[in-house]
């Protein structure tokens, strides 16, 4: 050997260092993604939004000026800044304001609870096609194309229809809606991922399929399908509100965004203001969702 | 040797005569629907404790597949594998997959080609490198952080403290080539398994990356099998060569023998075309045609086609392995054993 090499002595193997200064070193990802949204005002500003929406549905009990469920004949399709009615009322005289806070605690549900339904069961067997493959991926992904015949409207109509009316039906004909969408990205990506190196790296250095699948393959897998999923839960919203539009989710008297968009519908003539006011909190619930994804994805990605 | 750098007690197992890896006619096959590719066609070597062998060959020769045959990496719908593998006394073909979870990482290592890849994007170095740890030889967290900041320390890494917790982007080439180094050096492997681990860096880290190499084998007294298809890389590493051809290996010797005194034409080719030690103004004499069809091999010697000294009878068989001395390997027609063929024919005609 030459005496060109720089020989350094091995450093003893289990002394001489300081494990709780390197524990601490290993800190720091989440405190980075916290600086990067701090920078980040648009992201600031929809979490803002969003936090403001959901804690009234939580809290409508506590700052809801009405009764959401009290008529008034006399005080009907009152215009936005009328008396005691600072949004104005709807077609029965009940209080605006207090109907679309009450009707966050629905149109939010239906909005996430569907998404996350359908990204457990797509996520999963997303995973399982792509990561085996062959007859396995053949089967799932072409069930899933079935679904694909149909437009997504459709086929939230053609399943809430068969099940009958009711928030339940509706949530489970909207998992079923996203189910195919979120399995074909989660697919894709797992498809991608498999074939990498850092896998082949990982079995080379003794992991086994089951550590692959949950330390490689799904943290990678993750982040797309949870960026996707969040723009997703805008069009489960619309789709929610649209179901009981044609009266196929909530039914009245239930505050419910869509609901009230479709019963407002007859009066838009007379108030045109009051009666776009659920469309517009759902635009704005939707856009916040999609502007906060957006931003999650910038912050919490490792590689910008 | 201490024993905190032994080789891992599974190894240690193996008789003083018996070497560390035994393979014996090594075949790999891939079948697909169209087509069955024979990548490997009867390999067969012995890597003693502490030495370096380099696979030498060049794109298609199966260097790489027999490397991953060594660790059963190859995917098992689609490839076929044969003959005998046996490391540290142990029959690999034999192992179920538990086992062989068990022997990666810890008895046999593998780096690779491609540093920028081989690396989880979204886990810190230190991440990667404890996860290794604490999976093969069950410490806590904090005791296999320990000591991934000695392996940084070991594959001198500059701030090894800071290197840690550094995303695998956020290293140069040559860094993550040395991080790659500590993850194979995670659990002492008895051997290291190199897939042209320089190939994709530049000259000056290259030439680092060989020194380091070269240093930790000393130090560490593991094995390694090393693959590359350059000549200057294989001369600087390896204490013996094989040259790989479509799927074998043509010949097999010391460093010094086989570039001084190639036997297969394929081999005195190769040292031929490359620019090491040629002399200025001449130029380089390369080797006409191409690989064979690894689909449809011909029946006898597969460098024949090629060969300026084909015969009729290197196309009736697969030339034997003549052993022109105990360390020196050629399968040629040409090359009678005990005593070289130089004579008989020379490289360079007039």
């Amino acid at each position: 050997m030459s005496n060109r090499v720089e020989v350094r002595p091995a450093p003893a193997m289990a002394t001489g260092v300081d494990t709780a200064q390197v524990a601490a070193l290993s800190r720091g990802y989440w405190s980075t993604v916290a600086g990067r949204l701090g920078t980040d005002y648009v992201t600031i500003a929809c979490g803002l939004v969003l936090i403001a929406i959901v804690s009234a549905a939580i809290f409508a009990d506590l700052i809801a000026p009405a009764d959401p469920y009290k008529t008034s004949i006399v005080r009907r399709l009152k215009p936005i800044g009328f008396a005691n009615h600072p949004l104005g009322t709807d077609e029965l005289g009940r209080d605006m304001l207090t109907r679309l806070i009450y009707g966050g605690r629905l149109s939010l549900f239906m909005g996430v609870l569907p998404v996350v339904n359908a990204l457990i069961v797509g996520g999963i067997l997303g995973m399982i096609a792509g990561f085996l493959g062959g007859r396995v991926n053949m089967a799932i992904m072409r069930v899933m194309d079935v679904f694909y015949a149909f437009p997504s409207v459709l086929l939230a109509i053609a399943i809430s229809g068969a099940l009958g009316a009711g928030v339940t039906n509706a949530i489970v004909s909207l998992t079923v809606v996203f189910i195919p969408p979120i399995t074909r990205v989660t697919e894709s990506v797992t498809t991608q991922v498999r074939n990498l190196d850092y896998v082949e790296a990982a079995r080379a250095s003794g992991a086994g399929t089951q550590t692959i699948l949950r330390v490689h393959v799904l943290s990678n897998v993750l982040g797309p399908i949870f960026i996707y999923s969040t723009s997703l839960i805008s069009v489960s919203i619309i789709l929610a509100s649209g179901l009981s539009f044609l009266g196929l989710g909530t039914e009245p008297p239930e505050p419910e965004w869509g609901l009230m968009l479709n019963t407002l519908r007859q009066s838009i003539y007379i108030n045109p203001w009051v009666a776009a006011l659920p469309g517009a909190v759902i635009f704005a619930t939707s856009l916040c969702f999609n502007l906060l994804s957006d931003g999650l994805r910038t912050a919490m990605d490792v590689r910008l | 040797m201490t024993t905190e750098t032994a080789p891992h007690a599974a190894t240690a197992r193996a008789t003083a005569n018996e070497p560390l890896v035994r393979v014996e006619d090594l075949r790999v096959t891939f079948t697909s629907r169209d087509a069955t590719v024979n990548a490997v066609n009867g390999v067969n070597f012995t890597l003693d404790q502490g030495e370096v062998l380099c696979i030498l060959g060049e794109s298609g020769s199966g260097k790489s597949v027999t490397l991953r045959a060594l660790m059963r990496l190859l995917p098992p719908r689609r490839s076929r594998l044969g003959g005998k593998v046996m490391i540290g006394g142990r029959d690999v073909m034999a192992m179920n997959d538990d086992q062989l979870a068990d022997l990666r990482g810890a008895d046999v290592a593998m780096i690779f080609q491609e540093p920028m890849t081989a690396f989880d994007p979204v886990y810190t170095i230190g991440q990667q490198i404890t996860e290794t740890i604490t999976r093969h030889d069950g410490v806590s967290q904090s005791a296999a952080r320990a000591r991934a900041l000695e392996l940084l320390e070991l594959v001198q890494i500059p701030s090894p403290e800071r290197r840690l917790k550094s995303y695998p982007h956020e290293m140069s080439g040559g860094m993550r080539q040395r991080a790659m180094i500590a993850l194979a050096l995670s659990c002492r492997p008895s051997l290291l398994l190199a897939d042209e681990p320089t190939t994709a860096l530049d000259a000056t880290v290259q030439i680092q990356i060989l020194l380091l190499l070269r240093k930790l084998r000393r130090e560490l007294g593991m094995a390694v099998l090393f693959v590359t298809h350059d000549v200057g890389v294989a001369v600087e590493i390896a204490d013996r060569i094989a040259v790989m051809y479509a799927g074998r290996f043509v010949e097999t010797g010391p460093v010094a023998t086989l570039i001084r005194e190639p036997e297969h034409p394929y081999t005195r080719g190769l040292l031929s075309s490359t620019v090491h030690g040629a002399m200025r103004g001449r130029r380089l004499e390369a080797i006409g045609g191409s690989p064979p069809n690894l689909t449809a091999l011909p029946p006898g010697c597969s460098f024949a086609p090629r060969c300026r000294y084909a015969e009729p009878a290197c196309d009736a068989a697969v030339p034997a392995e003549v052993w022109i001395n105990p360390q020196h390997m050629a399968r040629c027609i040409r090359v009678a054993p005990g005593q070289a063929a130089s004579g008989g024919f020379t490289l360079r005609k007039p």
